[in-house]
């Protein structure tokens, strides 16, 4: 039973929702705190590539893993400069960070093209547990990074609705004057959540990489899994949890196809199935970048406007 | 004050732009300009690049190889995608010179021909090319054959008789008769490599079946890895392939299944899975042209290589090959170059079961060349 196709596709639909929960969640960080980053698949690509180099040449994937989520947050730091400081059209400069991105590490990858990932993180071991019926191949084969990237979605929901900090960073994306007025800097606090929403953007994008991709080769890594991301966290309302949900919902969409394939079903072409997942991000990316944007559900309130105090 | 930093961003914002088309000249040519003293100007146009360990790298190696016997120094031109956009790379090269043109990709065709009309001093080749689609008849823009530039040359070669051999090593290595195949693009050259490997596989293992899924795309290891690992889910335990990356061959491994690879000798990719893998040696057709076109003949006819004349070989064997296997392969090799055997000779029906060759019938080359069915034993959908 646990070698049936469906299992086993459902199994890996959660495997590819780990890249989209990390790139989401780093983009969720960013946009609750009122700054859109449309930069996801430029950081996400260049996190790969680095966290290749890094992983290649230390023998390590635990560097790899840093160093990537490392190169995200200073990619998120070129597009917090530009737009929190120097008060830049955040849609410009985070499509600016796609192109850049890509260009980077189409350039750093260069030397590095074809070759193998040296060390893969493998899956965890739960002896008996991976046994149970349907439960065992899509709970307990994953690897460690999966696990804790579902907690820290999970955590996330938590530190968002439950701290204060968390009612700083949604009152910042809300409405950022009276963040202000309370005597709070609203550009400190939008450049840290940029910060981090891109360390967990690179983080996503080294795992890809590292655990997911065979070898590293320019511009066919991650197949726009910056864009359905940055749909994702429409879908999820900004809500860390609905994440999850949605991410392994989008992961099982981009598996679909193959497995169609794979079990002569033909009624539906394969392609139209593969398409969904990017007819969907585009209906998002539509409703995320018009004006109206911030009546979408969940969506806070000053997302995409600076913040400028002399202007109040 | 306000202004000033509004016009500082958008500089900065642009500047961003503009830094990124400089690092992202992926197009960008990796040699200077030939040396002086070279008789001939060569250039070739790579749909990827010479590190892919795949399609690339063996061209690349015929390259190096026609470098060293010619003394000339070759123009690279990498990821040069194969569709319209092509035709400005082809005409840049041709105005600079060059007068022998190699590329390196099917959808290089269309684009390449146009180039070869209005540049008739330039010699092009095209890799994988069939004159035939060019034309009215084939879905192209020419009357007929003679409307054709008379510069164009295609070149590619009888990988049909590689495949047939991998297919033996297949047969023999399924345990369970169930072979995946990852593919392209449905398209004569890959339908014909699908259905010679399976000839192969039955010829050794009569009830084996070989599942094909499309990835419509040539190259993106991880589409590759996606469809492989669905086939492996679905239960086969050899995986076959006509794609650039070695992705299929870690996913077999990683599933203790087995792997014939395509392209090059890559068995380190995935050492206990490789069984062995068709491969190419461009070297002597890119030498025998580069001489041809030195000494003034643009070589225009559909070159169509062998295993006879080296163009098509066969990679080492994997450790799990037997030597049984091996000499059973070694033998029909053989028989293939002295011409006593070939692939397709029927009986062979097509998937439907209806029959396609007589017992004893050898299939045209043009049959061949623009095949457009599978053969029984295949199981998936010629169309795609």
């Amino acid at each position: 039973m646990n070698s049936n196709i469906w299992v086993l596709t459902s199994a890996n639909a959660v495997t590819i929702a780990t890249t989209l929960i990390l790139a989401a969640l780093g983009a969720l960080f960013t946009e609750r705190a009122g700054v859109l980053n449309l930069g996801v698949e430029g950081i996400l690509l260049t996190s790969a590539i680095s966290s290749f180099l890094a992983a290649d040449s230390s023998g390590s994937i635990w560097v790899g893993l840093a160093v990537g989520a490392a190169v995200g947050a200073l990619l998120a730091g070129v597009h917090a400069t530009l737009t929190v400081v120097l008060r830049a059209n955040q849609i410009v400069s985070g499509l600016a960070l796609v192109i850049f991105g890509t260009g980077l590490a189409n350039f750093l990858g260069k030397p590095a093209e074809g070759k193998t990932v040296a060390t893969i993180i493998k899956p965890m071991t739960f002896g008996p547990l991976t046994r149970i019926p349907v439960l065992g191949p899509i709970v307990f084969e994953h690897d460690i990074i999966t696990y804790g990237t579902i907690a820290l979605a999970i955590g996330s929901a938590w530190y968002l609705f439950r701290t204060r900090p968390g009612l700083e960073l949604r009152a910042v994306g809300d409405d950022p004057a009276t963040v202000d007025a309370q005597g709070l800097s609203v550009a400190r606090i939008r450049i840290r959540y940029t910060l981090l929403g891109g360390a967990l953007i690179g983080l996503g994008g080294s795992w890809l990489m590292l655990a997911q991709s065979a070898a590293w080769h320019q511009a066919a890594t991650t197949n726009g899994i910056g864009w359905i991301a940055l749909a994702l966290v429409v879908f999820a309302g900004w809500h860390p949890v609905r994440l999850i949900f949605g991410a392994v919902l989008f992961g099982f969409c981009l598996r679909l196809p193959f497995t169609l394939q794979a079990e002569q079903i033909t009624f539906i072409p394969s392609a139209f199935m593969q398409m969904l997942p990017y007819v969907a991000t585009l209906i998002a990316l539509i409703a995320l970048s018009r004006p109206g944007s911030k009546n979408l559900r969940g969506a806070p309130k000053s997302l995409g406007n600076p913040f400028v105090r002399d202007e109040r | 004050m306000k202004k000033f930093w509004k016009l500082a961003a958008a500089a900065a914002a642009a500047s961003l732009i503009v830094a990124a088309c400089g690092g992202s000249d992926s197009a960008s040519d990796t040699t200077s300009a030939p040396a002086a003293k070279t008789d001939v100007k060569v250039a070739v146009v790579y749909i990827g690049v010479p590190t892919d360990k795949g399609w690339t790298y063996q061209h690349e190696q015929g390259i190096l190889q026609l470098e060293q016997e010619l003394g000339v120094e070759v123009k690279r031109v990498e990821n040069v995608k194969d569709d319209a956009t092509s035709e400005a790379v082809f005409e840049q090269l041709a105005a600079d010179g060059y007068q022998l043109i190699f590329a390196t990709s099917f959808g290089y065709g269309a684009p390449m021909a146009r180039v070869a009309a209005k540049h008739p001093e330039a010699c092009f080749q095209w890799a994988t090319g069939a004159k035939f689609l060019l034309t009215k008849a084939g879905g192209g823009e020419y009357a007929d054959f003679p409307a054709l530039p008379t510069n164009l040359g295609t070149y590619f070669g009888a990988a049909e008789e590689a495949r047939y051999l991998s297919g033996i090593a297949a047969g023999k290595a399924t345990k369970n008769g169930k072979i995946g195949y990852v593919a392209a693009f449905p398209i004569p050259e890959v339908l014909r490599g699908i259905n010679a490997f399976t000839l192969g596989v039955r010829s050794v293992n009569p009830d084996a079946t070989v599942q094909v899924t499309w990835t419509k795309t040539w190259f993106d290891p991880t589409i590759e890895k996606q469809a492989a690992e669905s086939l492996l889910d679905s239960g086969v335990d050899v995986l076959a392939q006509h794609q650039d990356t070695t992705a299929a061959g870690v996913a077999a491994q990683a599933k203790g299944a087995k792997w014939v690879g395509y392209n090059s000798d890559v068995k380190e990719a995935a050492p206990d899975a490789w069984l062995t893998a068709p491969t190419w040696n461009w070297g002597p057709f890119y030498i025998k042209t580069a001489k041809a076109v030195a000494a003034g003949n643009c070589p225009a006819d559909e070159a169509y290589g062998n295993m006879k004349d080296g163009m098509v070989t066969l990679a080492s064997f994997g450790k799990s090959v037997d030597a049984a296997t091996q000499s059973l392969i070694e033998e029909k090799k053989a028989a293939i170059i002295d011409g006593s055997f070939a692939p397709f000779t029927g009986a062979i029906n097509k998937q439907d079961g209806k029959p396609w060759l007589k017992a004893g019938e050898k299939a045209e080359l043009g049959a061949l060349l623009s095949m457009d069915f599978f053969v029984e034993g295949v199981v998936g959908s010629a169309k795609g």
